[in-house]
């Protein structure tokens, strides 16, 4: 399942996620996201538990995606206890995208253990 | 053999190569389309007015159309990259990419061109950082930012066109007095306040920190450079023919485009070619769709060949679907 996140719902849902979090910004006028979300919403299924799986509009969500400076869609952004520690700028294939995303639970695996909460602007 | 064998094996997801896979599967040829990505450069189109058929329609809902027609006939898929072909001594053929082997006696090349890059220091560490192929895509996130545009034909003036509506200022850096193409697109930047062209000029680097936040640009008459300050780069420079791994398999033109005879046969048996990557001089959606549909025909008689059956010369019968 991927949740959709916008201001209000980002902290909840990315920055206290109890696991990491992968974010897809994207946006309707772009066809490359267009093309990768079917995958990323099916992606979803194969990590549940290890990953949740969000999106942003950045129509809806501007400011989120300046502030992490999103210059190119899509863009998908790792989260772990509430920071962005890998990213891919793109489009991907299926099979790559999962590889990815496995590599960086890999690279992260202990990343909730090792890092302090962030503050939320709750 | 790997355990990946299929009767044909086409190269590429966009117009020649999902038409190439509609007629192989019609031909019942156990069909593989090995592409990175579905659609290609039409996916980049808003508005296609030339496709027969359709009035207008939009590329990816094209695209969609083609990728659904061939999967009703059976086409198989795999979202991957081909990063070579080996000839085997009995006349087939391995592909590789980096994470399988697949077999097959017949090929279809049908992967499209690939944007041209700057080759500029910089270019590919600001790339995603305010380095951008697609204005499509990413000129909507620069609302109000300094920006430029590289690059001296219609595509470039289309992305000039399309920043002005939201960036603050648009540089077009052009290799001639003028940028060349569509004259009407040309009077309409030259009116746009938020234009301002740099004539003879090409981009020599890029700078910033965490993104862009500079570049240089020379001017080829003086060779004088200078900074300018800005947010983002968009490079437009045409596409490119990446085919330095086939260039000991299959000939290629002066623009490393592959040659291909009138039934998409290119110079090695059993490898055809479809669509931009081939030396056919027009570019247009269409033309390779048709040029998929010759391959994939030509590419049934090969493998007919191959096994003492009879060949085909049209492809008119109504087809059980799988």
């Amino acid at each position: 399942m991927v949740v959709d996140v916008d201001s209000a719902t980002w902290d909840r849902e990315v920055i206290q996620s109890s696991v990491p979090a992968i974010v897809d910004f994207w946006a309707p006028w772009c066809p490359w996201c267009k093309r990768l979300m079917p995958d990323f919403d099916s992606l979803s299924n194969e990590f549940v538990g290890q990953l949740t799986f969000v999106k942003v509009n950045v129509d809806q969500g501007p400011e989120i995606a300046s502030r992490y400076g999103v210059q190119t869609l899509p863009t998908l952004k790792f989260f772990c206890a509430g920071r962005p520690l890998a990213e891919i700028v793109g489009y991907l294939p299926r099979t790559s995208l999962k590889t990815q995303l496995e590599m960086m639970l890999s690279n992260h695996k202990n990343c909730l253990a090792q890092s302090s909460r962030l503050k939320t602007n709750a | 053999m790997s355990e990946n064998l299929y009767d044909i094996i086409i190269v590429g997801g966009a117009s020649a190569g999902l038409t190439a896979a509609l007629y192989a599967s019609r031909q019942n040829l156990k069909t593989l389309v090995i592409t990175k990505d579905v659609g290609g450069q039409a996916l980049l189109t808003d508005h296609i007015e030339n496709y027969p058929g359709f009035g207008s329609i939009g590329g990816f809902d094209l695209m969609t159309k083609f990728e659904e027609q061939a999967k009703s006939f059976g086409t198989q898929f795999v979202y991957d990259e081909v990063t070579s072909i080996n000839a085997n001594e009995d006349t087939c053929f391995t592909l590789t990419t980096p994470n399988g082997e697949y077999d097959t006696c017949a090929i279809i090349l049908a992967f499209g061109k690939t944007p041209r890059d700057l080759g500029v220091p910089g270019e590919m560490q600001f790339k995603g950082k305010g380095v951008s192929y697609c204005a499509v895509c990413d000129g909507p996130l620069f609302k109000g930012k300094t920006v430029a545009v590289a690059g001296s034909g219609d595509q470039a003036m289309d992305a000039a066109s399309l920043l002005s509506n939201v960036a603050g200022k648009v540089y077009l850096i052009h290799t001639w007095e003028k940028p060349l193409g569509d004259q009407e697109i040309l009077q309409n930047l030259n009116a746009n306040s938020k234009v301002e062209f740099l004539p003879f000029s090409h981009v020599t680097e890029i700078l910033g920190d965490k993104s862009v936040s500079s570049i240089t640009v020379e001017d080829s008459r003086s060779k004088q450079r200078k900074q300018l300050q800005l947010d983002g780069v968009f490079v437009e420079l045409g596409y490119v023919a990446k085919t330095d791994f086939l260039k000991d398999l299959v000939r290629l033109n002066g623009r490393k485009e592959i040659e291909v005879d009138r039934e998409c046969a290119t110079s090695q048996p059993g490898i055809f070619a479809a669509g931009d990557i081939t030396d056919v001089p027009f570019k247009q959606a269409v033309i390779s769709a048709g040029q998929g549909a010759i391959a994939a025909l030509a590419a049934y008689n090969h493998v007919q060949k191959l096994r003492g059956g009879s060949s085909v010369r049209a492809d008119w019968k109504v087809k059980k679907k799988p």
